[in-house]
């Protein structure tokens, strides 16, 4: 596209190190200082005894992250930020890729179905959650009303969908596919939308039916656009509090706690600053590798 | 091998609009390379994709070997298709591509290394089996869309303007390479492009197509010595046909007849010619102008002489046109007509 | 790609159905939404009640509830408030940066496009712990420009990523022409870029300012009174009162806040999509 414009030595493209340079300080600088500051400051907090109220701080070594390890809401928080993670990004792949399908060719009224199939994506995420948690209420329903009228349950015995452990798992796994399938459909459209027509042509010709031509060769050819969709999925997926927060605020009996909300708990509603920093710390190993990929992609796209 | 048929063959895309393809009629001979040839938008690739069955044809009957196809897919046609622009698959290799048929249409897995290595040694590329289509040239990608679709050996070979992607250069050796393709397998095909030099290179025949009508089918030399209408008469032949009106017919001769009259010979007649521009090829000259004098007075006409360096801009000289090379078209329905007596003073 | 007829028939009847399965999945709960924002109280939570009909007639008084006797109003108008500073903000920052990266950096540039498009993968849930102890620090804590101050750190290096790609795809020529005619390479990007930019500087508003309206873990960590929360916040938690949740009030409160913001991405989408698939898609 711009490629070849940007090859020919041309006076726009010439370097200007020094307007560049202020050009590009300030968003730097900012960055830097409210993103770069505050990271090291919690690696700081994650080493010290910080707490809210408290103004002496000390260094204390690793004694935080031992005691996070032997605690068994953490080893909670970490499987469970794994299940929702990537048993949510499961649903969404099988999902957005047969609703990107379904949307690819062009129909009557498509506009109203895109502005109503994007709602869970675009409203904010608290309001979503809260329209989740009335639809599960324990005692209201509409889910639950409509099982005990199919006589699945008895009248006033409809599962607790938020307060019973497991099910609030799938409660919250189903909310945050909700979500995101929304998001990876209208980037999977994108990707599809441009492999060129003959492609699949060539197959049909060749003689590939429906399902052997998605399989066999558009999806194998939407890598580049799958990866990003995926791994922005399981990053927002992974570094989210707020699903968990308004469905269940990580009960029943911490059975639902990830690391986000459980880092939320306990600094700042539990004023542990230390114990805060150190449980979000855990984010980082999974957020490198993520970062490690989305680089991965991106240069090999260069490349071609 | 199968001959091709259309009978009626109608594609209207917009109601109320013309069709992209009216009324078609022909019949390929087996084994032959027939050319659909016509501008952009005349309906030969609509006409070549119905055939292909990958658009559906408003009204109008579709026979492949006899039986009609209308209602089948692509794939129950046994036909092969070569895109514009090749249509590779760029996460296979050149194996994997040329083996895709034979996946999809279920051939047994221990039978497909010997007929891809059949196909690739007909194209000459067995050494780039391993290869991504982004690694290979021009010319060596269409080599692998030809093997991916000889490897199924099919009825019917189309392409769709296989060329138009290259550039001038490997263009030659492509469309030869084409040729001896078709000489060595022998599949009757049809091969769709809007170059006018390429069909009379190619072609068996040509069927020669405007706004979804067929003007003419006929050999290169029908069509060129023997234009059917005035728009076959100017589509083939570069530059185009000089064409005339005069009381109640239109007159045309080919640049390359209209000549100094000493270098003609029998019955001609005399016309002179205002020299207005001289383009040097190299090979020949194109010498463009206007008439002077008689009916046919500014009237703008172009010549094709092999020597030239002595005519003069804005000089006047003797031209003439061998009554032999003359063509006569009907004024209204434009279709070429026998010889008739008109006067040019 | 066409099929027999009665193939191409049966598609569109499982295209239909899975595009209806989907929809109503997706878009139920904002139905839900809507009937129970005017549903009477008596209806909503009498059990025997069948929950899909209006067993009483259609009530305001949830509307009412929550525009005279909630705060609903003012937080509507904090998240417009902090919306549009950190909007200013961020095209202050993002548009020029963006210019240096597409244009002038060389190599350079897509390093450091590359890091600031790192940075964003950096997530709140590990900054507000630190960051709420930095805004104690500058005494900002409750206050609607804690959010202001902390926002721009990720719709910028968004907004960055977004504007880079829609100014690599401005042919360099017409900067060239600018120049030759006269402009300094400044003047060129004020007077040619960002004029030209305008659809894309348009995404980056509506982008940046739906980010805002949907972030939630700053806007709970930093701000505690009632009277200055966000949309996002005081919805959920102060429209409890102990443990009652007035379920109708907070359903037209959810529709009312998230529809607006609706329209605005639906607009803008092929924007948004261009900036997350910038490089991947060929």
């Amino acid at each position: 596209m711009a490629v070849a414009s940007a090859r020919i030595k041309s006076v726009a493209s010439a370097q200007s190190p020094f307007l560049s340079t202020l050009m590009f300080a300030p968003a730097a600088l900012y960055i830097l200082l409210l993103v770069g500051g505050p990271f090291l400051l919690a690696i700081f907090y994650a080493f010290s005894d910080a707490r809210i109220g408290n103004t002496e701080l000390h260094f204390v070594g690793l004694e935080n992250f031992r005691s996070i390890l032997q605690s068994p809401s953490f080893r909670l928080a970490i499987r469970n930020s794994f299940i929702f993670t990537i048993g949510s990004q499961i649903v969404v792949i099988v999902g957005a890729n047969i609703l990107a399908i379904a949307l690819e060719n062009a129909f009557r009224g498509r506009g109203l179905v895109r502005f109503l199939i994007l709602l869970p994506w675009v409203a904010p995420i608290s309001l979503g959650a809260i329209g989740w948690k009335w639809l599960l209420d324990s005692i209201y329903s509409v889910i639950s009303w409509v099982l005990v009228a199919l006589h699945f349950y008895k009248p006033f015995n409809a599962p607790m969908w938020l307060g019973e452990p497991r099910l609030a798992i799938a409660s919250v796994l189903l909310v945050h596919s909700w979500r995101i399938i929304p998001f990876s459909t209208v980037i999977l459209l994108a990707g599809r939308t441009a492999i060129p027509k003959d492609i699949p042509e060539a197959a049909a010709v060749d003689g590939a039916g429906f399902w052997r031509t998605q399989l066999q060769i558009v999806i194998p050819m939407m890598r580049p656009i799958l990866s990003v969709a995926v791994l922005f999925g399981l990053i927002f997926t992974f570094t989210d509090m707020t699903v968990v927060y308004i469905l269940t605020a990580g009960g029943p009996f911490d059975s639902t706690q990830t690391l986000p909300s459980l880092a939320f708990a306990l600094g700042i509603q539990g004023s542990d600053l230390a114990a805060g920093a150190a449980i979000s710390l855990f984010l980082v190993p999974l957020l490198v590798v993520l970062a490690y990929f989305m680089l991965r992609v991106a240069r090999r796209s260069e490349v071609n | 091998m199968a001959v091709v048929e259309t009978r009626n063959l109608t594609k209207v895309f917009k109601e109320g609009q013309l069709g992209a393809v009216n009324n078609v009629n022909f019949q390929t001979r087996e084994g032959e390379f027939l050319v659909f040839l016509g501008p952009s938008g005349s309906g030969k690739t609509t006409l070549l994709r119905m055939i292909a069955g990958l658009e559906m044809p408003t009204s109008g009957d579709i026979l492949i070997g006899g039986q009609v196809v209308n209602n089948l897919s692509p794939r129950e046609r046994r036909i092969a298709m070569v895109f514009q622009s090749y249509a590779l698959y760029p996460h296979l290799s050149v194996y994997k591509n040329i083996a895709f048929p034979l996946k999809a249409q279920k051939v047994p897995k221990d039978q497909h290394r010997k007929k891809v290595e059949w196909a690739a040694g007909l194209l000459g590329i067995g050494a780039l089996l391993e290869r991504k289509p982004r690694e290979l040239s021009g010319g060596e990608r269409q080599r692998v869309a030809l093997a991916r679709a000889i490897v199924r050996e099919p009825a019917v070979f189309l392409l769709d303007e296989p060329l138009s992607n290259l550039d001038a250069k490997l263009r030659a050796s492509a469309r030869e390479e084409l040729e001896r393709f078709h000489r060595s397998v022998g599949t009757t095909s049809i091969y769709v492009t809007h170059d006018q030099i390429e069909a009379m290179a190619m072609g068996d025949r040509i069927l020669v197509l405007n706004k979804g009508v067929v003007h003419q089918l006929g050999t290169p030399t029908d069509v060129y010595d023997n234009p059917a209408d005035t728009f076959v008469a100017t589509f083939l032949g570069s530059p185009p046909m000089n064409l005339a009106e005069l009381s109640d017919v239109i007159v045309g001769f080919r640049p390359e007849h209209f000549l100094p009259s000493v270098d003609l010979t029998g019955e001609t007649v005399p016309l002179r010619f205002k020299v207005e521009n001289t383009e040097y090829l190299g090979s020949e000259w194109i010498v463009s102008g206007t008439l002077v004098g008689g009916k046919l007075d500014s009237k703008k006409v172009v010549s094709r002489l092999t020597a030239a360096q002595h005519l003069q801009l804005d000089s006047v000289y003797d031209f003439g046109v061998s009554t032999r090379t003359l063509k006569f078209f009907d004024r209204a329905s434009r279709k070429q007509i026998a010889p008739k007596g008109v006067t040019w003073q | 790609m066409p099929l027999k007829f009665s193939h191409r028939l049966f598609g569109k009847l499982v295209r239909g159905a899975v595009l209806a399965v989907f929809t109503t999945l997706l878009a139920f709960p904002f139905y839900w939404m809507l009937i129970t924002s005017f549903k009477q109280n008596v209806d909503l939570y009498t059990m025997e009640n069948n929950p899909f009909l209006f067993n009483a007639k259609p009530t305001l008084d949830h509307l009412k509830f929550l525009f005279t006797e909630t705060r609903f109003v003012r937080w509507l108008g904090n998240t417009v408030f902090v919306g549009v500073i950190v909007v200013a903000i961020t095209l202050v920052l993002a548009v020029p940066a963006a210019y240096a990266l597409a244009r002038l950096a060389g190599r350079w540039g897509e390093r450091l496009g590359i890091a600031i498009f790192l940075t964003y993968l950096v997530p709140p849930t590990l900054l507000f712990i630190p960051l709420s102890r930095v805004i104690a620090f500058f005494r900002l804590q409750d206050s609607l420009w804690a959010l202001i101050l902390v926002y721009p750190t990720f719709t910028v290096p968004f907004s960055i990523w977004l504007l880079m790609g829609f100014f690599k795809s401005i042919p360099c020529e017409l900067e060239d022409a600018a120049m030759v005619d006269g402009l300094t390479r400044f003047g060129a990007f004020l007077k040619l870029m960002i004029p030209i930019s305008i659809s894309g500087i348009l995404t980056v508003v509506i982008f940046t300012f739906t980010l805002v309206t949907q972030e939630f873990v700053y806007a709970l960590t930093f701000i505690s009174s009632e009277s200055n929360q966000m949309i996002g916040t005081g919805i959920p938690i102060f429209l409890v009162r102990g443990d009652v949740y007035y379920w109708g009030a907070l359903m037209a409160a959810c529709l009312v806040a998230s529809l607006p913001v609706a329209f605005l991405y639906n607009l803008f989408l092929d924007r948004f999509i261009a900036g997350f698939t910038v490089g991947a898609v060929k």
